[in-house]
């Protein structure tokens, strides 16, 4: 009937109260405590926390919480929360080179200062099901002061063999803010990674993937993957020193990609750059080599591949306005729907108006034509 | 009147934001059809469910206001009663179903029947606002034919309905030309409403916060749906009158009363269809409010 399709407050109030039934689950059972996420999963955390565009894991935890384990949910959770909250300033750009790793791998190179260390991570654990019960390392990490850990970048560039972070008279403009600013395009290198990495991780990685299946070629090695904590400094104009607000995790990706070169310069590798919150290995992977793909006409390469065209990869990474587009659908569209209706209703109508007039076809039997053949 | 969401600023979007969106506003009311660019924000409904819409009238809205929020043309559709009382909650303003009692009207799909008058805002919401997106799916190339007003594209579409189906296949956001000089979507409005967006004496505010575009029609500006002069534009009509109110000349909705082919047209607009009178028996009537209990215990079951 008429009034069923239509909605009410009631039944909206209804829906909510079902969706808490269901995301308390068995009343027997404590609920999950907000620390108990924050702490058992920190690699969920980080998802939300870094597509969310803002570093405190105890809010996301709780937007997990609330959206029942839906990333997506608790990530436009996060973001709706995020843009009320006032920009009082800007702080100053970390030093990557002085992150303290807990874990710091090349694939480049065999040993390089600070050597290698595995840290944390999935990485040649075997996939079987275990029991959770963890132990600390049987080994503690040597005492003593930390070695210095050059950036692998750094270590190529100092011979000029990858190209440096900047350009040469680039110099090193502000950076834009598209959560503050209308996105234009063609975007900023800048712009285009702060996009990538509020991008949704499962996008990245498929992009990135059919790069290295022949959709967008950069033949990347993994120069440098480093992850850990590094403190966050703001300078307050009154203050006129930089004073620390905190410390944040993060995963950096630095992607040594296909050399260039002409009759005018010299080979050089390039680079994709990738950077995280968080434990965020495979989103910053994704990300330094989508970032490399991007910059095809930066290099003169032939754009031909959906990892090197910047609209495409930038106007549906975000996953938050991709599943509120897809998912309106939801929404009524009877109206419009009437619209196509009548007019398919009228195009029906005519074409059956067109075959009403034509004359008869002479139709031959084929009966008589088969007796008359015997 | 106090917000009564605490924690969150009137209007949900903070100052510097509500500027910034007025300064796109003012913008787009000078270059009426013109897509101003805009940072866009979160809000707390999804991408696509009217975030471009809410922003809009989060940042026009005042004390004084007076708010009505339809969706399909209906007041009491799901989306329009969770955006009505998201701004309820984070306003404190007073709220409508009334077209005519309202200041403000935040709409999806649909311009009301009664008439706009001077004074009132319609706020649309918009989720594709290139009208030459799906022949041209690149922005920058887009923008370089808007500069140029190079709409040959969208007259060569126009055409191919023609020769195609013998007249234009477009039947909801019918493009229209915009004082003469920027081809505008007029959203997912039915073509039936587009001629009341001419000369409407109402601002119309159109916001798009997926794709992160604001632009507007201020009053009594000229909007003109394409047409040829062989084939000029056609809105649609309706053969029969509302079943339930007996109107003619408004926008209907087909309800499927049973599984045997069985339907009957009813007004799209509620807050018409209340106003017409309802010619229904009282034992009619009462079978209507059967079933919407029994559609609200179906949700809950």
């Amino acid at each position: 009937m008429y009034v069923a399709v239509k909605g009410g407050e009631r039944a909206i109030a209804n829906a909510h109260a079902l969706l808490a039934k269901r995301g308390r689950g068995d009343t027997r059972l404590p609920r999950i405590e907000q620390a108990a996420v924050a702490g058992q999963l920190g690699v969920l955390v980080a998802r939300v926390m870094s597509e969310g565009s803002l570093y405190d894991p105890e809010l996301a935890a709780r937007a997990i919480l609330q959206a029942q384990g839906d990333a997506l949910e608790a990530i436009t959770l996060v973001r709706s929360y995020r843009t009320t909250l006032p920009r009082f300033g800007y702080t100053l750009p970390v030093n990557t080179a002085g992150l303290p790793p807990q874990r710091r791998i090349s694939a480049t190179f065999k040993d390089l200062p600070g050597g290698q260390q595995l840290g944390v991570t999935f990485d040649y654990t075997h996939r079987l099901f275990t029991d959770r019960d963890a132990e600390g390392p049987q080994t503690a990490p040597g005492g003593g002061a930390e070695p210095a850990m050059p950036r692998v970048t750094d270590l190529l560039g100092a011979g000029a063999l990858i190209e440096p972070d900047h350009a040469a008279g680039a110099g090193d403009p502000e950076p834009g803010d598209l959560t503050r600013e209308p996105t234009i395009f063609p975007m900023s290198r800048a712009e285009r990674l702060q996009a990538l990495a509020r991008a949704d991780e499962g996008f990245l990685l498929g992009l990135a993937y059919s790069t290295q299946r022949g959709y967008g070629g950069t033949h990347p090695f993994a120069g440098e993957i480093r992850v850990g904590e590094i403190e966050v400094e703001f300078e307050a104009p009154e203050l006129g020193f930089a004073v620390p607000l905190g410390r944040v995790e993060l995963t950096e990706c630095q992607m040594i990609n296909q050399f260039k070169g002409s009759a005018d310069t010299p080979a050089q590798f390039t680079r994709g750059y990738g950077l995280a919150f968080g434990r965020s290995e495979r989103k910053a992977m994704s990300m330094s080599m989508v970032d490399r793909a991007l910059r095809a006409e930066e290099f003169g390469e032939r754009i031909v591949a959906p990892a090197q065209d910047e609209e495409f990869v930038i106007s549906h990474s975000d996953n938050v306005q991709a599943t509120g587009f897809v998912e309106h659908l939801k929404l009524p569209h009877y109206v419009d729907f009437q619209a196509e209706l009548g007019l398919v209703r009228r195009l029906r109508s005519e074409f059956q108006l067109r075959i009403d007039e034509m004359p008869e076809p002479v139709l031959t039997d084929l009966t008589d034509l088969a007796e008359a053949r015997a | 009147m106090s917000t009564a969401l605490h924690g969150y600023n009137i209007g949900y979007l903070d100052e510097q934001t509500k500027r910034m969106i007025r300064r796109a506003l003012l913008k787009a009311v000078a270059i009426p059809g013109f897509q101003v660019p805009f940072a866009s924000r979160e809000v707390p409904m999804p991408r696509g469910w009217g975030t471009g819409g809410v922003q809009v009238t989060a940042s026009i809205i005042g004390p004084e206001d007076v708010l009505k929020v339809i969706d399909q043309g209906a007041d009491d559709t799901t989306n329009a009663v969770s955006i009505r009382s998201f701004f309820a909650a984070v306003t404190g303003v007073a709220t409508t179903t009334r077209t005519d009692e309202a200041s403000i009207i935040q709409t999806r799909h649909r311009i009301p029947e009664t008439p706009l008058v001077e004074g009132q805002t319609i706020v649309y919401q918009v989720p594709s606002p290139e009208p030459l997106r799906f022949l041209e799916p690149r922005e920058t190339e887009t923008r370089r034919l808007h500069a140029l007003a190079d709409y040959g594209l969208m007259y060569v579409k126009l055409y191919e309905d023609i020769a195609r189906y013998g007249h234009i296949a477009t039947t909801y956001d019918y493009p229209v030309m915009v004082a003469g000089r920027y081809l505008m979507s007029p959203s997912p409005i039915p073509s039936f409403d587009n001629p009341k967006m001419h000369r409407s004496p109402a601002l119309q505010l159109f916001g798009a916060g997926r794709e992160k575009r604001i632009y507007a029609v201020p009053p009594y500006t000229d909007v003109e749906s394409l047409g040829f002069e062989d084939h000029p534009f056609e809105p649609q009509h309706f053969d029969a009158p509302c079943a339930i109110c007996g109107s003619t000349g408004v926008y209907l909705d087909e309800v499927i009363t049973d599984d045997s082919g069985g339907s009957m047209f009813v007004c799209s607009d509620t807050d018409h269809c209340e106003r017409a009178g309802s010619p229904l028996t009282d034992a009619e009537s009462a079978g209507l409010k059967d079933a919407e209990a029994v559609s609200i215990e179906e949700v809950t079951a």
